[in-house]
């Protein structure tokens, strides 16, 4: 071996070992400046309270209750939409269409070619809906939004756990005489139980830390909502906006929300991941 | 037994339904995007629309130009940095790494991947602006206030590095062991045989991961928005200011009902952002899908 070849290994071998170190090195660091800057601020108050003062400059106390609870609200209420549609199409995909392969290629094709799709096109779309229609925007057309992103994904990560299902166990449920619905819902669904789970919990982290569907749709507000009408603060467009605000006291408060959203997502996205390892 | 058969024929009516729904979705916004924009077509061509830099909405001139061109900079600056660190991190996890490393990095890639694009854009206005500010730019001998193309671009960078990576890592893991195995056997290093056997049999899905890596750095909206400076301008360098396609949708909605044909031309932004990406997309993965094909 040649000195130049061995030390051509040599250099690649420990350069890209430095870079997926880096890469390693870049989220301890992305969590921990926001840590260091915003927990100051932290309290039990900043959680359980909507704001008081004015919108700009606040300072006046309070916390962001309304985004954390319009935030849950609006995720939850989007994840549970995008389940009732998309379950349905995973299930149909690996039972009714099992025999017809080609289309089933071009379908998940499809799907991942939607799922593309940017969030600020969805909320655009789902603007231009509004509009025509006369709504305002509001928690419900911002659920109904969230739930068109996050489907695809949604689909897509429960195909990927319906497809390692055999075959045999879909056979089995029909020999004895059960119909695809019934296979579909007691057999499939409870055998991807876990795998579901996990789904589930992904697209619920796509939609609660989405920003740019929920810009036009979801508008801003002080209060906690009600009901599905009423506009609904979120956590990733309060930290857009008090980020932006002139008042040093509200650009703290934006790492402080920060804290907040990226807490609730690890969670989100380390539950899901022991999920499926068990499985 | 006449109940069990309603309840399996409705629900595969609703299954039926559910994924028709999918499958018009991307039907209904093209749809929904250009009756919208027609509003701006009438007076103005497309070629008018996306050559003119003249932005004065409240004179009804809208040129595109320099929203399509500060995407361009900032995504493919984005795509230039995050490409050789991806290729030679997943070359290193699939290939040099112990297996525990493999393991170590597939939570923390899934959990990069998660982090919501705001808090990546609170992390770039803490650390990349003044870096770029206080290091990167005097460095160049370049005056910048920071929030520039570049700071834009490292973030969004950094953003999909997890999605890039992961792409990769899957394209490495589908070629055989036996390839790598034959060039060793004829005395090549571990690093020719990476050259030369696996990044040229994983080409097509390299260049596929790049791709789709660039269309969804292309459409990332809040994290550039709020770094990269948000001028109207033709920008020179990247340390220039410039203004996103989706930042000119998601910074002017509010305004966009008071000035005539200005809710028009957003919609066509958005068009614009929703055509080329749907594009890219649908090339990048019919080559994905042809190589795996093979």
């Amino acid at each position: 071996m040649t000195l130049r070849r061995k030390w051509e290994e040599k250099f690649f071998h420990v350069m890209s070992g430095i870079i997926t170190l880096a890469i390693v090195f870049v989220l301890v660091h992305l969590i921990w400046s926001i840590v260091a800057k915003g927990a100051s601020l932290l309290s039990w108050n900043i959680i359980t309270q909507p704001p008081k003062g004015t919108f700009y400059f606040g300072g006046e106390g309070g916390g962001f209750l309304n985004a954390i609870a319009g935030s849950f609200y609006l995720a939850i209420g989007a994840t549970v939409l995008a389940f009732v549609v998309s379950l349905p199409v995973a299930l149909f995909l690996n039972i009714y269409l099992i025999k017809y392969q080609r289309l089933l290629i071009g379908i998940r094709f499809f799907l991942d070619v939607l799922w593309g799709i940017p969030s600020i096109v969805y909320g655009a779309f789902g603007f231009l809906i509004l509009m025509y229609l006369g709504y305002r925007n509001s928690l419900g057309a911002g659920i109904v939004t969230v739930a068109a992103l996050i489907s695809p994904i949604m689909i897509r990560a429960m195909d990927e756990v319906l497809k390692t299902i055999p075959i045999g166990l879909q056979e089995a449920a029909y020999a004895i005489g059960s119909t695809k619905t019934e296979t579909a819902f007691k057999v499939f669904f409870r055998q991807a139980l876990p795998g579901l789970a996990t789904a589930i919990l992904l697209a619920f982290g796509r939609g609660i830390g989405d920003a740019a569907s929920v810009l036009f749709t979801a508008g801003y507000t002080d209060n906690v909502p009600t009901k599905l009408s009423d506009p609904a603060a979120t956590l990733p467009l309060t930290i857009f906006y008090q980020l932006q605000s002139p008042s040093e006291d509200m650009q703290n408060l934006a790492y402080t929300a920060a804290i907040i959203l990226t807490f609730i997502v690890l969670c989100t996205s380390i539950t899901a991941r022991l999920l499926y390892r068990k499985k | 037994m006449t109940k069990r058969k309603l309840i399996d024929n409705i629900s595969s009516k609703w299954m039926v339904a559910s994924l028709s729904f999918f499958l018009l979705m991307p039907l209904a916004i093209a749809f929904g995007l250009i009756v919208k924009s027609s509003g701006l077509l009438e007076n103005h061509s497309i070629g008018n629309l996306i050559t003119s830099s003249e932005w004065s909405p409240m004179d009804g001139e809208f040129g595109f130009l320099p929203f399509i061109v500060s995407s361009l900079w900032v995504t493919i600056t984005a795509i230039l940095i995050s490409m050789p660190l991806c290729l030679l991190s997943a070359i290193y996890l699939s290939q040099f790494a112990p297996k525990w490393m493999l393991r170590f990095m597939h939570p923390v890639i899934d959990i990069l991947a998660g982090i919501p694009s705001v808090v990546y854009g609170v992390w770039a206005v803490l650390v990349i602006v003044p870096l770029v500010r206080d290091d990167i730019a005097p460095f160049f001998h370049a005056d910048s206030v920071g929030y520039c193309i570049l700071s834009g671009a490292i973030v969004l960078a950094v953003m999909s590095i997890p999605y890039i990576l992961n792409l990769l890592l899957e394209v490495f893991r589908h070629i055989p062991v036996e390839l790598g195995e034959a060039s060793l056997s004829l005395g090549a290093t571990k690093w020719e045989t990476i050259k030369k056997v696996f990044v040229r049999k994983g080409g097509t899905g390299i260049l596929s991961a790049f791709g789709l890596g660039f269309s969804k750095a292309l459409g990332e909206t809040l994290a550039v928005m709020m770094v990269v400076g948000n001028v109207v301008q033709l920008p020179h360098s990247v340390f220039d200011a410039g203004y996103p396609l989706p930042a000119l949708v998601a910074n002017n909605y509010g305004e966009m009902m008071s000035i005539p044909t200005y809710d028009s031309a957003l919609m066509f932004g958005s068009l614009l952002l929703f055509v080329i990406i749907l594009l890219i997309n649908i090339f990048f993965r019919y080559i994905i899908y042809k190589s795996e094909a093979l």
